[in-house]
């Protein structure tokens, strides 16, 4: 079998995000990562809903479904129960699948169906031209929120923990090796894995998140986790983080132990939980540094599996059913 | 003493609290007459909540039950015996039994809370006042007989007393000489981990049918012979089982997995619970969160080639209609099921109406067309059921399979088919039988105006779809303006050409010409039918056509009309299936329309029938 290449996975259609979107980035990424994962090109599905991310799937040489606004994950729920063969990928936004698809997103996470799902996030609505987002900051002058934005967002990552998602894992456009690597972790989880991407929107949100990912502030404000290292960021490495109880705290690592800090653990659930909460504005004296990298992951039987397996089980306890004693029924009776 | 009547066909109506099991015996009589060879129809006819507090008039339950030795096709217009476990049940229910009919009454049930609570003035009891002389009232004090039999069985007073529908149903058994060897053997699996219950059952049982022989009140039994029905076996069955089966059957016929994304609702979450009882047919259920989950991963399913079916009623349905109109565009086959209930809104979730039919035909945004197919019977649910899962797959569409309450919860005999003679639907998923250089065309055509169903796997067919407006053949997002009026035209024709592979219509009763056409569609098949078939013994010039397909109509409807100097179609709604043949026809159709939750009686057809032959 030829390996696959990235070329292979480029369309004949014009790509028409705007000139310095982030979803470029994005799409180069996935090309380049998915030839490297093994998969046969007719076993992948990139599916959908509505917004700039959800063009995604016309620009990916397989199988595809630009489906309807919020309702990729319940799409992909049933094409994955059916055809637990295939290796299946939702494109969604903070609107599509924080706002209309709210419900489909926690319920997919419980239900835990071996699916990936690449949450572009730039905190706003693009496609329908820059209204405010379930993920836009309070205060946030939009074209629907003239007078700034009432609503407290969503901290998505906290909410997919809420829901007992099994891999939680965070990433951003302008980091390629970073966004390359997750999602090779997102593939090579087996269950569903809810990656987010921070994504910029240079024409409706720009700058959104320039604090985490442009060189010059970047060091200071994220912090990447890695299984069994230290919460380790700043300039050069300097500043750490300490668990005091239930609060996580600032200090400098020349203060401390290294077996002090706080060890990142992508087993460990409660502390998943109390990092997810690291959200603050990074304006903020004493901000906590945003985390990017995989939170949590776990294994836990996947629905299709599961679904599967009762199958199975009643077809030995029952054997494979037999038309006709269906049409019977328990009790018949004859005319003659 | 007692003498044997021998009777043609007998209406009954059980009627009592919603605690007291009268669904259970009026189906459990059901099952009995029809194995003993007599024709049932059957109207349960239940309140919305699970349990309305004990003794009012919400709560009334009630199951009239037809049962004959001649072919039947209602469930009867007016009773001829009536079966009342308490004051509320004699309240709501006396309107339905003839002039000088049969009241079975559980005195037991008529204690002065009992007549307060169904709204009884103060002082007034009518099984003591002469309110009931016209009719032959038997009076049993069943709570106190069945009490009485169980005392000492270790039972609670709430056990025993829910067990007095048994006493019922035994005295039952004895007024029409049946035997009670089905309920027996009903009761012995029901209870089997519950031995106590097992006994207690079978005593009061045998303790209600022994109370007819030994009553000194003077009873007549009845003898209602079997009905001559067509040689072969039969069995019972009710609508929302039979469309489970026909859903499994179809299913195995096109070699097909089915999926079945749905959403509890009353009165269609019993297809639900049939087909998650049969995973050994490798049927794969889903209890979606939300009705949108459940129609949108039907669509995932079908998109990698499985039969995606849902079902809904009427809320639900205006639910999924985003994505129906996605399955349209996506060109899938899907089917959707609504079994309809009074509306709008929220409605009367047990009570049967026929309204949805304009949502089905037109309910969504932008031109939209969806073949829609009506079952008019419990047992025809499977056939019909199966045919929309046929269109689905051949036609690769969207299709709405209606039902009713009516039909869904009713039951009747059915001599069901054998496997083998079951129609073979033809699964074509496409193969890459591409030249060297040559593209898929997702949405190449072929003589049916459909495409090919390219399922994820498939090496070489890759391709996207999705719901934005596309160039034919290609697929790919078109927004010429050329293009859309073609495309919705093109989608139009697609279902017109379905008409090319349904079955003509045919006259049901009647001559192919004459004064006065019935169309009927839906479950007033049986009334409808009943009604002309005394109007032609009457020797009026009527006929009467049944439609089954609604979208596309039979290619010959334009041309029966014709026929006929006026036409009625009854429906239980306010005018939908006569909005369609108005505007198709340009035909002056004439509607009769009950909208009450319950379905017409023959006698209130044949009356319109009558009106409308005699003003001539």
């Amino acid at each position: 079998m030829d390996k696959m290449t990235a070329k292979e996975l480029v369309t004949d259609q014009e790509v028409r995000w705007c000139p310095g979107c982030g979803d470029y980035s994005i799409l180069k990424q996935v090309q380049t990562v998915i030839p490297e994962l093994g998969l046969k090109r007719e076993n992948i599905v990139f599916i959908s809903g509505i917004g700039c991310s959800s063009r995604f799937p016309y620009y990916m040489e397989t199988f595809g479904m630009h489906s309807i606004h919020g309702r990729a994950t319940a799409i992909a729920s049933g094409l994955k129960a059916t055809r637990p063969d295939l290796s299946v990928w939702i494109v969604t936004g903070d609107g599509d699948s924080l706002s209309i698809g709210g419900n489909h997103l926690i319920h997919l996470l419980r239900r835990n169906f071996d699916v990936n799902i690449l949450l572009f996030n730039n905190e706003i609505y693009g496609l329908t031209k820059g209204q405010y987002s379930p993920t836009s900051p309070e205060g946030l002058v939009t074209k629907s929120t003239p007078a700034g934005s009432l609503d407290h967002p969503f901290n998505p990552l906290a909410l997919c923990m809420g829901a007992d998602a099994t891999f939680v894992a965070r990433t951003m456009d302008r980091d390629p090796i970073h966004l390359r690597e997750l999602l090779k972790r997102a593939h090579a989880h087996k269950g569903t894995s809810l990656l987010e991407i921070y994504q910029n929107c240079n024409v409706f949100n720009d700058g959104a998140f320039e604090v985490f990912t442009e060189k010059a502030t970047k060091k200071v404000n994220t912090l990447f986790v890695a299984h069994d290292k230290p919460l380790v960021f700043g300039q050069n490495l300097e500043k750490g983080i300490i668990l005091d109880g239930w609060t996580p705290r600032l200090v400098n690592v020349a203060d401390h132990s290294i077996n002090d800090l706080w060890i990142h653990d992508e087993k460990d659930r409660l502390k998943a939980s109390i990092l997810v909460r690291f959200f603050d504005d990074s304006k903020h004296t004493d901000a906590l540094p945003r985390p990017f990298g995989v939170f949590y992951q776990e294994n836990r039987n996947t629905y299709e599996d599961q679904m599967s397996a009762q199958v199975a089980e009643a077809i030995k306890s029952k054997g494979k059913g037999n038309l006709d004693e269906l049409l019977s029924g328990r009790s018949t009776w004859k005319i003659s | 003493m007692e003498k044997t009547e021998t009777k043609q066909n007998v209406v009954i109506l059980f009627a009592g609290d919603s605690g007291d099991g009268i669904q259970l015996i009026g189906a459990q009589f059901t099952n009995t007459n029809a194995l003993f060879g007599n024709d049932v129809s059957t109207f349960p006819n239940f309140p919305a909540e699970i349990r309305a507090p004990q003794g009012t008039i919400p709560g009334v339950s009630g199951f009239q039950l037809h049962f004959g030795s001649v072919a039947l096709f209602t469930p009867g217009d007016i009773c001829d015996v009536l079966v009342v476990m308490n004051a509320a049940a004699l309240k709501t229910d006396l309107k339905n039994l003839k002039k000088g009919g049969t009241i079975i009454v559980n005195t037991g049930g008529f204690g002065p809370q009992n007549l307060k609570l169904a709204n009884y003035p103060v002082e007034v009891n009518p099984l003591l006042d002469h309110s009931l002389d016209q009719y032959r009232v038997i009076e049993i004090d069943v709570t106190k007989l069945t009490k009485k039999a169980l005392e000492g069985s270790g039972l609670g007073t709430k056990e025993i007393d829910r067990s007095k529908n048994m006493f019922v149903l035994g005295f039952i058994y004895w007024m029409y000489n049946r035997s009670l060897a089905n309920t027996i053997d009903f009761i012995e699996r029901k209870f089997r981990t519950q031995p106590e219950f097992i006994e207690s059952n079978i005593k009061i049982l045998k303790a209600g049918y022994n109370y007819g022989d030994i009553t000194e009140t003077p009873m007549t039994r009845y003898e209602v012979k079997a009905a001559p029905m067509p040689k072969g076996t039969y069995r019972s069955i009710t609508g929302n089982h039979a469309t489970a089966m026909g859903l499994i059957s179809a299913a195995n016929k096109a070699g097909l997995t089915l999926f079945y994304g749905s959403y509890p609702i009353t009165p269609a979450s019993d297809i639900l619970h049939e087909l998650a009882k049969h995973k050994n047919f490798g049927v794969k259920t889903f209890q979606a969160e939300d009705e949108i989950a459940a129609v949108t991963s039907a669509i995932g399913a079908a998109f990698g080639g499985s039969l995606g079916v849902t079902a809904s009623s009427g809320p639900g349905i205006a639910l999924k209609t985003e994505a129906i109109g996605l399955a349209l565009m996506l060109e899938l086959p899907l089917v959707i099921c609504n079994v309809q209930r009074g509306g709008p809104s929220t409605g009367l979730p047990t009570k049967t109406e026929q309204a949805d039919l304009l949502q089905a035909v037109y309910g969504r945004n932008g031109e939209a067309p969806v073949p829609v197919i009506a079952a008019y019977s419990p047992s025809d649910c499977f056939y019909t059921v199966y045919e929309a899962c046929r269109i689905a797959i051949e036609h690769m569409t969207p299709v709405f399979f209606l039902s009713d309450g009516f039909i869904a919860n009713g039951s009747e005999p059915w001599q069901f088919p054998h496997a083998e003679n079951l129609e073979k639907i033809n699964v074509k998923y496409a193969h890459n039988e591409l030249k060297e250089g040559e593209k898929f065309l997702p949405y190449k055509r072929n003589e049916k105006m459909t495409r090919p169903w390219a399922i994820p796997g498939t090496k070489g067919l890759e391709h996207r779809i999705g719901g934005l407006e596309k160039e034919n053949e290609t697929g790919n997002i078109s927004y010429d303006p050329d293009n859309h009026e073609f495309m919705v035209k093109l989608r139009a024709a697609r279902v017109e050409k379905i008409a090319d592979f349904i079955p003509l219509q045919t006259i049901d009763q009647g001559k192919d010409k004459g004064k006065l056409l019935v169309i009927g569609w839906g479950s007033t098949y049986g009334a409808i039918k009943t009604a002309v078939r005394e109007a032609l013994a009457e020797e009026v010039e009527v006929s009467h056509i049944h439609i089954k397909y609604l979208n596309p109509l039979p290619k010959n409807i334009g041309a029966i009309l014709e026929n006929f100097e006026q036409i009625l179609i009854p429906e239980m709604n306010n005018g939908q299936l006569i909005k369609i043949i108005r505007e198709k026809f340009l035909v002056d159709a004439k509607g009769l329309n009950k909208i009450k939750g319950m379905p017409f009686t023959a006698g209130e057809i044949k009356r319109k029938i009558s009106d409308i032959i005699n003003v001539k």
